[in-house]
């Protein structure tokens, strides 16, 4: 070997391309299928896509690095099915661009927190998190409440995810500002617009509790109340499971 | 510094300087309503400043041609600053966080200031600044020592070095304004990105370049594993980082990959981060340094070899160990935990052998704390890749995954392994780069080893057993069957470890705090009286030796 290993020594452009081979093998073989093999995410034929409101939420979710504490990922564990609701499903991040599953639990885990506690339960806790758990160390995010939500770009940010492979009709792309003002804002004349093209079951209603504009709070709210809620295949697998049990 | 440069190499340095002062301007105006404009700002700035100073010496009088018979270390000093200078920016970052943890208030009221936009400039802070600067100024001046040769051109060097520092400064800026892709160890957005592509290229052809100078046959082990860290970090970042941004005028970008996918590829990137930045990379030091200090041989070629092929191959499978029980496919999982397994014996082979290298020298290693820094580093090298194949075990993995337990082994990585054999080096190579005869103080050198060594201690101990008690109190049942504790009480059981964690940080701050007053001291020391050593030159460029005239 050490003889072997003097010759292609010699050569640095040999040396480049053997580890550049030597280096491709694993991530190759362990991704690129991920991308071909169809039993690899479920399928979920009720599956909606994200509103422009929820998706504005969900990039303030990824400005304030809320990933770095909160996973979304439910490990096929009985105390985790237990503490959070049924396991992760591929699926359920299909249209997460990037994903969010997350590597720490500094709190907890967020993946089934949609409808778990009301809009003035967030609104406050994200205010000030002391207020309604005296033990939390979250930080506080007051300016959610200051900051109105940009919303003349969403139909740009739903171009894009179009263009990575997320389902968003022209339409869906033409109204986007308008829809998200209408989700916060029910009793104005965009509201309709929303349930129409996103589904009757979309939580159209003022997220923050203040009518006078729609800001960065009504956003996160309307994120984080959706969360493991774009399709409800995880339950319905978690229900059949239990009476195979039975 | 820019009188070094020929007046061809200034020019070329102006058009690129001003190129880019263009496309600063470009960024700020096409983004003037979004955070890329501030970011176009700041590009702006830099490059006008360094304009002007390349301007001050535009018409200086043409370098000697006697440099192209020495090394070029300039870039390499001017490195090893910037590391240090970032290394106090991300290790304070660091204790700032740790403390935040502890005391949640201790902040302001302000979007920039909060945890979640910090911890990123502490993670990038120290991975990539310190980390970062330490590699490059380092891999230059091992390239050329063991190649016997003068880097290849003086300008690119200082693109390579500077370029990369522009990333570091749109990355930690763009953390406080809330640019991030939310991609751990992968945060910056789609044009820092671009960026750094074109700076990695130019650094791959000028290592590519001076190695085609050398003047030994063979390429010494150290340029295997800087070669690797180049290559391999260039694959990872590229495909990482695929995504489509909203349009030009935006810093926000949609990842190219979702979910399942997405996943995948991300701990493929941000495990093998660890394993061709913070690893492959530092070993390339390990290589040349500690055999340079102690004054002995590497005890084995084979296992160099050995060592050097595993690593490269194994650790591409490992990434998938970071998503045990998740719903990434279990054939995944299974391989990712069977090669972190196997991966236990190059990296032993590689701690083995640094340590075995120091046989007939452990004098040395009691006298001078540079050599024990590295001794040091070499030992928690081999602890955190046991604990690293250790943790990989899925049944562990389900107790340590989302807990302290997971920083506390990063942490043992980053400050036994990486942190440590960068000061040795540093240590090492500071007196050679500034022709000093020593370091200004040995007691100080002293001082910070045994600061590191405290604060890594108290670390990683705060966080063993932070971690263990989280990921226990979570799965205990009570004899009813149900989950004993709340979630919050797990929080509240933290509390102390937070603080001695926070600690821990302050110690290893205070360590770097006393190099950084070392080598500032040893700058200002007089040159020693005779160049160190005669034998610090390139072989001279091979002129064909004439034939003797005939008689």
């Amino acid at each position: 070997m050490p003889e072997f290993h003097r010759k292609i020594e010699r050569s640095a452009i040999g040396f480049v391309l053997a580890i550049v081979v030597v280096s491709s093998i694993g991530g190759f073989i362990e991704i690129a299928p991920l991308f071909t093999i169809d039993e690899t995410v479920e399928a979920a034929p009720d599956m909606r896509v994200y509103t422009p409101l929820e998706v504005a939420g969900r990039n303030i979710y990824l400005r304030e690095g809320c990933y770095a504490c909160h996973s979304q990922m439910i490990r096929t564990l009985r105390d985790e099915v237990e503490r959070y609701g049924p396991y992760s499903l591929a699926v359920e991040s299909k249209y997460d661009h990037p994903m969010l599953w997350g590597s720490k639990r500094t709190g907890p885990d967020l993946a089934r927190i949609g409808g778990k506690y009301s809009d003035a339960w967030h609104v406050a806790h994200l205010f000030n998190p002391r207020d309604v758990v005296p033990e939390s160390v979250m930080p506080k995010y007051g300016w959610l409440q200051r900051n109105t939500v940009r919303t003349d770009d969403l139909g740009e940010h739903l171009a894009a995810m179009r263009a990575v492979g997320v389902p968003y009709t022209d339409e869906m792309i033409a109204n986007a500002g308008n829809d998200a003002f209408g989700q916060a804002s029910p009793d104005s004349s965009f509201a309709a617009g929303v349930s129409e093209r996103y589904g009757e079951a979309t939580q159209v209603r003022m997220f923050d509790g203040n009518p006078e504009q729609v800001t960065e709070m009504d956003a996160l709210v309307a994120y984080l109340q959706i969360i493991g809620r774009l399709t409800d295949v995880a339950h319905k697998q978690a229900a059949l499971a239990q009476e195979g049990a039975k | 510094m820019v009188a070094q440069l020929t007046s061809g190499e200034r020019q070329l340095a102006l058009v690129v300087l001003i190129a880019l002062a263009l496309v600063g301007l470009a960024m700020g105006v096409v983004g003037r309503a979004d955070p890329i404009g501030v970011h176009g700002l700041i590009v702006l700035v830099l490059s006008v400043g360094l304009t002007f100073l390349v301007l001050s010496s535009l018409y200086a009088p043409e370098p000697s041609a006697e440099r192209l018979s020495q090394y070029y270390d300039d870039p390499s000093k001017v490195g090893i600053i910037l590391a240090i200078v970032w290394g106090i920016i991300g290790m304070a970052m660091g204790v700032w966080v740790a403390a935040l943890l502890a005391w949640p208030d201790l902040t302001f009221d302000a979007g920039w200031a909060s945890f979640g936009r910090l911890r990123p400039v502490h993670t990038s802070g120290v991975i990539f600044g310190f980390g970062g600067n330490a590699l490059i100024a380092t891999s230059f001046h091992v390239l050329q020592r063991t190649s016997r040769a003068r880097l290849a051109g003086q300008f690119s060097p200082w693109f390579v070095l500077l370029g990369y520092n522009l990333f570091c400064i749109i990355a930690a800026a763009g953390y406080f304004m809330g640019v991030t892709q939310s991609k751990e160890y992968a945060e910056p957005e789609w044009y820092a990105d671009i960026w750094l592509v074109i700076v990695w290229v130019t650094y791959f052809l000028l290592y590519i370049r001076t190695l085609a100078r050398r003047k030994e046959p063979h390429i010494y082990v150290a340029n295997w594993y800087y070669m690797a860290f180049i290559l391999v970090v260039a694959v990872l970042h590229i495909v990482n980082n695929l995504a489509v941004p909203v349009s030009l005028g935006h810093a926000k970008s949609y990842s190219a990959f979702s979910g399942v996918q997405d996943a995948m590829t991300q701990w493929w990137y941000g495990h093998n981060a660890v394993a061709f930045f913070l690893t492959a990379g530092f070993l390339g030091m390990m290589y040349y340094y500690l055999p340079k200090r102690a004054g002995r041989p590497i005890f084995s070629y084979r296992l160099s070899i050995i060592s050097f092929w595993g690593i490269t191959f194994m650790y591409m499978w490992a990434g998938s160990h970071h998503l045990h029980y998740t719903a990434l496919p279990e054939w995944v999982q299974t391989l990712g935990m069977t090669f972190s397994l196997v991966l236990l014996v190059p990296s032993w082979a590689s701690a083995g052998n640094a340590l075995a290298t120091l046989n007939g020298a452990w004098h040395k290693v009691r006298d001078d704390a540079t050599l024990r820094f590295m001794m040091a580093a070499a030992v928690f090298y081999g602890l955190a890749t046991f604990e690293g194949s250790f943790l990989a075990i899925r049944q562990v993995n389900s107790l340590s995954h989302y807990t302290d337990w997971t920083v506390g082994h990063v942490h043992a990585g980053a400050l036994g392994w990486v942190a440590l054999i960068t000061f040795g080096s540093i240590y090492s190579v500071v007196p050679w780069l500034w022709k000093r005869e020593r370091m200004y103080s040995a007691a100080l050198v002293e001082v910070h080893f045994w600061l590191a060594i405290a604060g890594t201690v108290v670390y990683v101990f705060a966080m063993w057993n932070s971690g263990i008690i989280q990921g226990l109190m979570w799965r205990t049942y009570n004899e009813s069957g149900t989950l004993t504790y709340s979630f919050i009480d797990s929080v509240v059981a933290m509390h102390p470890y937070y603080i001695a964690r926070a600690f821990g940080g302050l110690l290893f701050l205070l360590g770097i705090l006393v190099c950084a007053y070392n080598i500032w001291m040893t700058i200002r020391m007089a040159p020693a009286v005779q160049p160190t050593s005669t034998a610090d030159l390139p072989e001279p460029r091979q002129i064909p030796v004439s034939p003797a005239p005939a008689e």
